[in-house]
């Protein structure tokens, strides 16, 4: 039987998702993992969004701040379930995706780099300066999601680390299924087009604007879904979850990675995620390697570090 | 009135500042359609640059031009290392190059001066003018002065130099420009020199104002960028008429409507001015290479 | 795909070993090193790492040498309590120093009392021991503390009605909050309220507005960074004749220095001993302990000492008492101990905490300090 790539990738995450576990020394490698799971989630979308459909946004993190306070207030005051205030973070999201990318996808480029920036700061803005609502830059404690004490319920006890590795896991597995299927789909194929040239895709019949929508709702979906689980992990939230900073990250990790791939922006969030991890002994040069890694790989494996590396892998076998 | 006047000279102030940075931006853009996210730090480095180099021991101005050709040095270096290799990349790869050049420098810069704010003193000392009721500090006449003069020079440069054509035409299409026997590496190098350069000297006019430490360039660059979209990138009357007017917006809105909210005003000004027109206020329409 | 899975499981490893070293007591802390709070946790970490230098260089607590763990969060909340997780469950330690800002603090909080490690926070909001959670203490005053403070010295001097001018920032936010709070019962009315973005280049906008305001008598300024000291020369700039307040966010000789020693003139704001180590008078409790802790940090680190260095002295200071008090290295103990502290007399003020008081310091911990000719003095 051969595999498809759709089937192998998952396989593969599965199985890193599964198994890697069994190497964990302590319950901090638990919470690195998680982190990762729920960057790559963030991440899944930019792939969409830049990997397939080719535009630049450098505001997805405001995305990612409607999640994550959509759980911080919506248990609070209207009453919602936490799985609940996702799916409305989410929807608000969608929405906001929707009327903000009408006007702002015609722009191109730095254009579009501009106004998307200008999104994220908003909503900043808004989260860090209305305290009678967000208790203002000082951040808002998260509710408890309630999951692992409904499996405790059910006799799976799990450390509240190993649970959000897991659940943030499956979370990622669901995401990177989702995305797969939409590559192979004709919406999929089309944005691939938008990506080589606009002007040929919009000559073969693509109505390239509904396209270009599109794809920005589904990636500020994931990045609000991203930001939900994120607060809820953390079980407090900041407004730097929207800053600036974050939506760089976002793009740096799925770029770095390999945008074009759902393993290779994954891989990429791993590594950024990891980075000032394994960098704390040198600390004072943290950012110094950041910046240095961040202009190697783009100078040098322009396509991202994964599909890069794996072509060199390939490449030799030949 | 006097307090409408102190506004207008606060909003000019500031929006010296941010045109300075615009300026540098314009430069780079209109050299290799790059956008610098590192501008920035050059404006940064000048600054604090000419605070390590006086606290040395020399006299300011001898200081400040020691910032200004290590920043431009530091300019062309950023190019040979980093934008040339990338030739070609899409704008994604090259926004996350020019921002990973900034945290790089912005690193670096934390280990090799300090994390302190630091300060040198105004050129010609802190009493303020008096105009119409409303007051402001002759350094804010020297930052307005420099961007009016950079403004000036780089109007001057491209339009009527034989080398600030050579500029335009590498930036229209770098192979018929290569075809017509213009250099283009020493083109780019030239730019990234002038623009460093620029941010630097930004950065020693506006020190006295506004402090400067190993992490302002972020929020200049920022400010900067904007500025120089809401003008239309690329071009010098955009990035100075971009920069003056979001001072003066943002300092009308702190006056009238609300501090807090003052940011916000600038940048659904410059959403909704990009709405109706795409390339900014003075942008030159560009034609898509199919 | 092997190299990835091996690449993951080697970088995992690596992260194992760099931490696998052994000491006898070992504290943990995260701290802003860098970022956009780095002039609160750059001198923290320096008076961390120099507290502990000195200490085993005297033979440690009880015998035992001392390691101390030291992150840097950047300021990020999500980092801080990665870094939280990585002290508790991976390093192992004792104790917790940190969270330089509210927002790292609140997130590093439910990790250390999930795992039943004392932490000792660095950061000025109230919420962090209102109301008291068992392992959480913090050194420094709360922002409300320094409104009282201030508020008390307006009232001495007659004033009914002053302007606020405040910075967006967590620290700025968190205290203009509490100062609206307090205000009232010092019989003081709030007529002008301001905002500005630390990065800000000019604030001369907000304060006409201020200097505008109906009846006003006083400007009080929340705010830390260099936003301070451009408020300060802007208001020299406007010629603003009414007396400026600044907040113990900007408590250090920098400050003085950046706005000018000119336009610094006659400003106020609620200090502590720290910045007056060399005129406080020779039988002053604090005396022997700021002197101590100004030379040295001085000595070290080439820069003038700040209230916030000093914060991360009395942790450490609260810290090692409790744990020779306990004799014991057990958090619980630890715990315990500090929670038993008394008439400890830190840098900041003499700590007594007690089940209800996890900070343990009074007003009387803060000075009023007035800058004249350049330098601090205490106003009687």
């Amino acid at each position: 039987m051969k595999l498809t790539p759709k089937t192998a990738t998952l396989l593969v995450l599965a199985a890193l998702i599964a198994l890697t576990p069994l190497f964990f020394p302590s319950g901090y490698y638990y919470r690195v993992g998680a982190l990762i799971f729920v960057n790559g989630l963030s991440v899944l979308g930019i792939v969409i969004l830049t990997g397939y459909a080719g535009q630049v946004s450098l505001g997805h993190a405001g995305f990612a701040g409607i999640g994550a306070y959509a759980c911080a207030l919506a248990p609070v005051h209207l009453g919602l379930h936490p799985a609940l205030a996702i799916v409305l973070g989410a929807v608000i999201s969608a929405i906001m995706a929707w009327l903000v990318g009408r006007p702002i996808l015609r722009l191109k480029g730095y254009y579009l780099g501009v106004a998307s920036l200008g999104f994220g700061i908003l909503v900043s803005m808004v989260l860090s300066n209305e305290r009678w609502l967000t208790k203002g830059p000082d951040g808002i404690e998260v509710p408890d999601l309630g999951l692992r004490d409904l499996l405790k319920d059910m006799g799976l006890k799990l450390a509240n680390g190993e649970f959000w590795y897991f659940f943030s896991g499956i979370c990622l597995l669901i995401g990177a299924w989702l995305v797969l299927n939409l590559y192979n789909s004709p919406t999929g194929r089309a944005l691939r087009a938008l990506h080589g040239s606009e002007i040929a895709a919009r000559t073969v019949g693509v109505d390239v604007a509904k396209l270009k929508l599109q794809a920005f709702v589904i990636s500020a979906v994931y990045a609000s879904v991203a930001g939900s689980l994120l607060a809820l992990m953390n079980k407090f939230v900041t407004p730097d979850v929207a800053g600036f900073m974050h939506s760089i990250e976002m793009v740096t990790m799925a770029v770095l990675g390999g945008a074009g791939s759902v393993l290779g922006a994954i891989f990429g969030a791993g590594i950024l995620t990891l980075l000032p991890q394994v960098l704390t002994v040198f600390a004072e040069y943290e950012q110094l390697m950041l910046g240095a890694v961040m202009m190697l790989v783009m100078i040098f494996m322009r396509d991202g570090l994964l599909p890069s590396v794996l072509r060199k892998i390939r490449g030799r076998g030949e | 009135m006097s307090e409408l006047m102190q506004f207008l000279l606060s909003g000019a102030t500031v929006g010296a500042v941010y045109a300075l940075v615009a300026l540098g931006f314009t430069i780079i853009y209109n050299a290799s359609d790059v956008v610098n996210f590192a501008q920035g730090e050059f404006v940064m480095l000048g600054g604090m640059t000419t605070v390590f180099a006086h606290a040395a021991g020399l006299p300011l101005p001898l200081a400040a031009l020691v910032a200004v050709v290590a920043t431009s040095a530091l300019g062309v270096a950023l190019n040979k290392l980093a934008i040339e290799p990338a030739r070609g990349a899409p704008v994604v790869s090259l926004i996350i190059i020019t921002i990973g050049a900034s945290i790089f420098i912005r690193g670096a810069a934390q280990l090799v001066f300090d994390k302190q704010i630091h300060r040198f003193p105004a050129f010609t000392g802190d009493d303020p003018l008096h105009i119409l009721g409303a007051t402001i500090l002759p350094q804010s006449l020297w930052v307005i002065g420099g961007a009016l003069v950079v403004f000036v020079a780089l109007w001057l440069f491209f339009t009527r130099t034989l080398t600030g054509r050579a500029v335009l035409a590498t930036s229209n299409n770098r192979l018929a420009a290569q075809l017509v026997g213009i250099n283009t590496n020493w083109v780019m190098t030239l730019s990234f020199a002038l623009s460093a350069g620029i941010g630097a000297l930004a950065g020693v006019l506006v020190t006295p104002i506004t402090m400067t430490s190993y992490d302002v360039g972020i929020a200049l660059a920022l400010k900067g960028f904007a500025a120089a979209m809401l003008g239309g990138m690329g071009n010098p009357k955009g990035a100075l008429v971009g920069g003056i007017l979001l001072g003066l917006l943002e300092s009308l809105t702190a006056g009238y409507l609300s501090s807090t909210y003052k940011d916000a005003a600038a940048f659904i000004v410059i959403l909704g001015v990009l709405f109706f027109m795409p390339q900014g206020l003075f942008g030159r329409k560009s034609t898509d290479r199919v | 795909m092997k190299t990835l899975t091996t690449t993951a499981l080697g970088t995992l490893m690596a992260l194992g070993l760099a931490t696998a070293a052994m000491a006898d007591i070992k504290i943990g802390a995260t701290v802003s090193a860098t970022g956009p709070a780095s002039f609160l946790g750059d001198p923290e970490a320096k008076t961390l790492e120099m507290l502990v230098e000195e200490l085993n260089a005297a033979g440690g607590i009880n015998g035992e040498k001392v390691e101390l763990v030291l992150y840097d969060d950047g300021g990020d909340p999500n980092k801080a309590r990665t870094f939280a997780t990585r002290l508790v469950e991976d390093d192992e330690v004792v104790a917790i120093i940190g969270g330089s800002t509210t927002g790292t603090t609140m997130s590093i909080i439910s990790v250390a009392e999930d795992a039943e490690v004392p932490f000792i926070s660095l950061a000025g909001a109230v919420e962090i021991i209102e109301p008291v959670k068992p392992f959480t203490f913090k050194t420094p005053h709360t922002d409300r503390m320094a409104c009282e403070k201030i508020f008390e010295d307006m009232q001495k001097r007659g004033f009914t009605k002053v302007g606020m001018i405040s910075g967006t920032d967590g620290f700025g936010a968190s205290m203009q909050a509490q100062c609206k709070s307090v205000v009232g019962n010092y019989g003081i009315e709030i007529v002008a309220d301001e905002t500005y973005d630390p990065k800000d280049a000019d604030m001369t906008a907000q304060l006409t507005n201020i200097k505008g305001a109906d009846g006003i008598q006083a400007v009080l300024n929340p705010g830390f960074g260099q936003g301070p000291s451009i408020v300060t020369r802007n208001y020299k700039q406007l010629a603003i004749d009414l007396p400026l307040y600044q907040s113990h966010g900007v408590a250090s000789d920098g400050f003085i220095e950046l706005a000018g020693a000119d336009a610094a003139e006659g400003v106020r704001l609620p200090g502590t001993a720290l910045l007056i180590a060399d005129i406080l008078p020779e039988d002053d409790a604090q005396k022997p302990v700021v002197t101590a802790y100004k030379a040295a940090f001085e000595a070290k680190t080439g820069t003038p000492v700040g209230t916030f260095g000093g914060y991360a002295h009395d942790a450490f200071l609260i810290l090692k008492d409790a744990i020779t008090r306990a004799g014991s290295a057990e958090p619980a103990a630890i715990r315990d101990a500090i929670e038993a502290t008394s008439g400890l007399v830190g840098t900041t003020g003499v700590y007594t905490m007690s089940p209800e008081n996890h900070l343990g310091l009074d007003l009387s911990a803060f000075r009023m300090l007035e800058i004249k000719g350049g330098k601090w003095t205490i106003v009687e």
